[in-house]
């Protein structure tokens, strides 16, 4: 049965995890996202469902647990803030390149360096352009409430298996800590250790005779292989660009300024998007919910309805050269943003508007 | 009456054969490289325990990276020194499979120190195979945590100085002291005795296992011919003479 609860965005992601039927989760304590692992040794799944909760010795152990883990098919995730996400970048290559699922969920607070634990939308740079070394790109999501926390947990896992490459959700310190009304789906169950060595016959099960040993590896000496390889994974890419780009589109209809955001910061840019309308200023706001794939096309498209555009962000700039990307001159783009884990008011975001197009 | 050549090769006068666990791979190890040896021994244990669809390995970045190109297991290559993390991923969600990590001195008691000691902490029920030949051997012969003192690699042309470069770990010991640990023990390949206990010590840290008992943790004190610039005579000789006062061998622990 599906369920009603008031909780805090971190819980959520716990609590959908354990319902859609996770198999293993890893992690490490730090803030503002320790509520994840402690709702979940709170509600002890390993007697429920037979998830497995384990807390690493650090987040390079918690990303290298959920390699293992996802190698055998298991459904695995992990949660950490910025610098833990740092860490993971080694593990997070390996995965991709192994082309394994799993699922990590950073909920963002201010860098650089040991920062605040405020929140901030700093990481998106290196979430939407692998984080790692090498060609790879992670799939990301970009929960804007607490419910979408929690539905984000089943899309990612989707995704994830679909490409088999890594998925992550890109949360902050705000969707993270802010307490919502939230649905909870009914709970699933895991898939027996049978269904996944028939689902998926690349995992680590145990080699039986009847078929050929099974190699989780990321590396190939070989160059023209492993240019072979890096154009396959970059084929899957593509089809995420065309399948699986996911938005929301508030006010577009007749917008002549568009403002673009995602997660906590388009929140705050429904409401200007509303003052500005009571100002008689036609605006509108794009919020891309897959940061990768980018909605460039759709972005490309407004760029021939709008008069200038205005990536509003919790950063010095960084969602703002996907738009420029997209829209490739054809409208001007210019960015707002606080740092350090000062958050924007909708009013600031309305005076940037004004200032950038109406002023001058 | 000494048997000729021909008689020799009659199956019924067979004593030994490849075990059908080793592939038709060519090794690409050097040679008097102690990794092929533990290579085939943990192949054979596997077999002779009948436990093929039942065990997974990791294998480390280092000279035995391509390890899983010769045993008919399944296997997950993990990244320089995680292979401990990687392994416990494993376990935890297959708690009935056979796990082992087989891992460098560089690997597993220098970049994946952390690693390795959490899981003996944690008791992670697998075996981890230490093999320590004290020189980075893959990327070409630079100090280890274990190289010896006044003992020449690329990166102290001189000998090792401890004032400078610090002193050898012996990470065998730490983990002994673990209480997640129920079997420790230092092995070598280098005779055929040293590797009749060692293939003992193998199949007992396999069975260890099952009984749910720990971490089982087997170092092998090895040689690296490439590395150390001598030939496999000398390298098997000078192990005995400077490793094994330093990394002695027998069991540390057996509980
Ligand atoms: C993060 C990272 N750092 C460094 C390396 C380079 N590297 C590859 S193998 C190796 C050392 C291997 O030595 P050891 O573990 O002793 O194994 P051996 O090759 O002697 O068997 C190093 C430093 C790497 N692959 N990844």
């Amino acid at each position: 049965m599906s369920e009603l609860r008031l909780m805090k965005g971190n819980e959520a992601i716990a609590e959908a995890a354990i319902r859609y039927g996770v198999d293993g989760y890893f992690g490490y304590p730090i803030t503002p996202q320790s509520e994840v692992m402690e709702t979940l040794m709170d509600l002890r799944p390993w007697e429920s469902t037979g998830m497995v909760v384990l807390q690493a010795e650090s987040e390079i152990a918690s990303i290298n647990m959920m390699y293992g883990g996802a190698g055998c098919g298991k459904k695995v995730m992990t949660s950490s803030s910025s610098p833990g996400i740092s860490l993971m970048q080694e593990g997070l290559s390996y995965l991709a390149g192994a082309e394994l699922p799993c699922v990590v969920v950073n909920v963002v607070r201010g860098g650089p360096g040991l920062g605040t634990i405020q929140p901030a939308q700093s990481d998106y740079a290196q979430a939407v352009n692998g984080g790692g070394h090498g060609d790879y790109n992670l799939i990301v999501l970009a929960p804007s409430s607490v419910q979408e926390m929690a539905d984000f947990v089943e899309l990612a896992f989707e995704l994830a298996f679909k490409y088999r490459n890594p998925a992550m959700i890109l949360s902050d310190g705000m969707i993270g800590q802010m307490m919502e009304k939230v649905e909870l789906k009914p709970q699933k169950t895991r898939m027996s250790n049978e269904e996944i060595a028939e689902k998926y016959p690349w995992a680590t099960t145990g080699k039986p005779s009847s078929r050929e040993r099974n190699i989780i590896t990321s590396v190939e000496l070989d160059p023209y292989a492993f240019e072979r390889f890096n154009n396959k994974v970059q084929a899957k890419y593509k089809q995420m660009h065309k399948e699986d780009v996911r938005f929301e589109q508030f006010q577009c209809e007749d917008a002549e300024y568009l403002l673009v955001a995602y997660g906590s910061s388009a929140r705050i840019c429904q409401k200007s998007v509303q003052l500005l309308r009571e100002k008689g200023i036609k605006a509108g706001l794009l919020r891309p919910i897959t940061l990768f794939p980018f909605p460039g096309v759709e972005l490309e498209k407004l760029a021939g309805q709008v008069k200038g555009m205005l990536a509003v962000e919790l950063s010095a700039g960084q969602l703002v050269r996907d738009v420029r990307l997209a829209v490739n001159g054809k409208v001007p783009v210019e960015h707002f943003g606080r740092m350090g884990g000062v958050i924007h008011s909708p009013e600031e975001v309305v005076e940037a508007l004004e200032k950038n197009f109406l002023k001058g | 009456m000494a048997l000729e050549v021909k008689d020799i090769i009659k199956p019924e006068n067979l004593v030994y054969a490849k075990t059908k666990l080793l592939t038709e791979r060519m090794l690409h190890y050097c040679p008097g490289c102690t990794h092929g040896v533990v290579n085939k021994l943990i192949a054979e244990v596997i077999d002779e325990l009948n436990i093929q669809e039942d065990t997974i390995g990791v294998t480390p970045v280092g000279c035995s990276v391509l390890l899983y190109n010769y045993i008919e297991i399944d296997w997950h290559e993990a990244a320089h020194g995680r292979a401990p993390a990687v392994g416990t991923g494993i376990k935890r969600l297959r708690p009935e499979k056979y796990v082992f990590t087989y891992q460098g001195d560089g690997d597993l008691a220098a970049i994946g120190t952390a690693e390795t000691i959490h899981a003996c902490n944690r008791g992670e029920n697998m075996l981890m195979v230490f093999i320590n030949n004290g020189i980075y051997g893959m990327t070409g012969g630079q100090m280890a945590p274990t190289t010896l003192e006044g003992m020449k690699a690329s990166t102290c042309p001189f000998g090792r100085d401890v004032e400078h470069d610090g002193n050898p770990l012996n990470m065998t010991s730490i983990v002994a002291t673990l209480p997640g640990t129920c079997y420790v023990t230092r092995q070598a390949a280098h005779t055929a005795p040293a590797v009749r206990k060692l293939k003992k010590a193998l199949r007992k840290a396999f069975e260890n296992q099952k009984d749910k008992k720990g971490t089982s943790f087997i170092e092998v004190v090895a040689t690296c011919s490439s590395g150390w610039k001598m030939n496999p005579v000398q390298s098997n000789k000078w192990m005995e003479a400077n490793m094994f006062p330093i990394y002695p061998l027998g069991d540390i622990k057996d509980v």
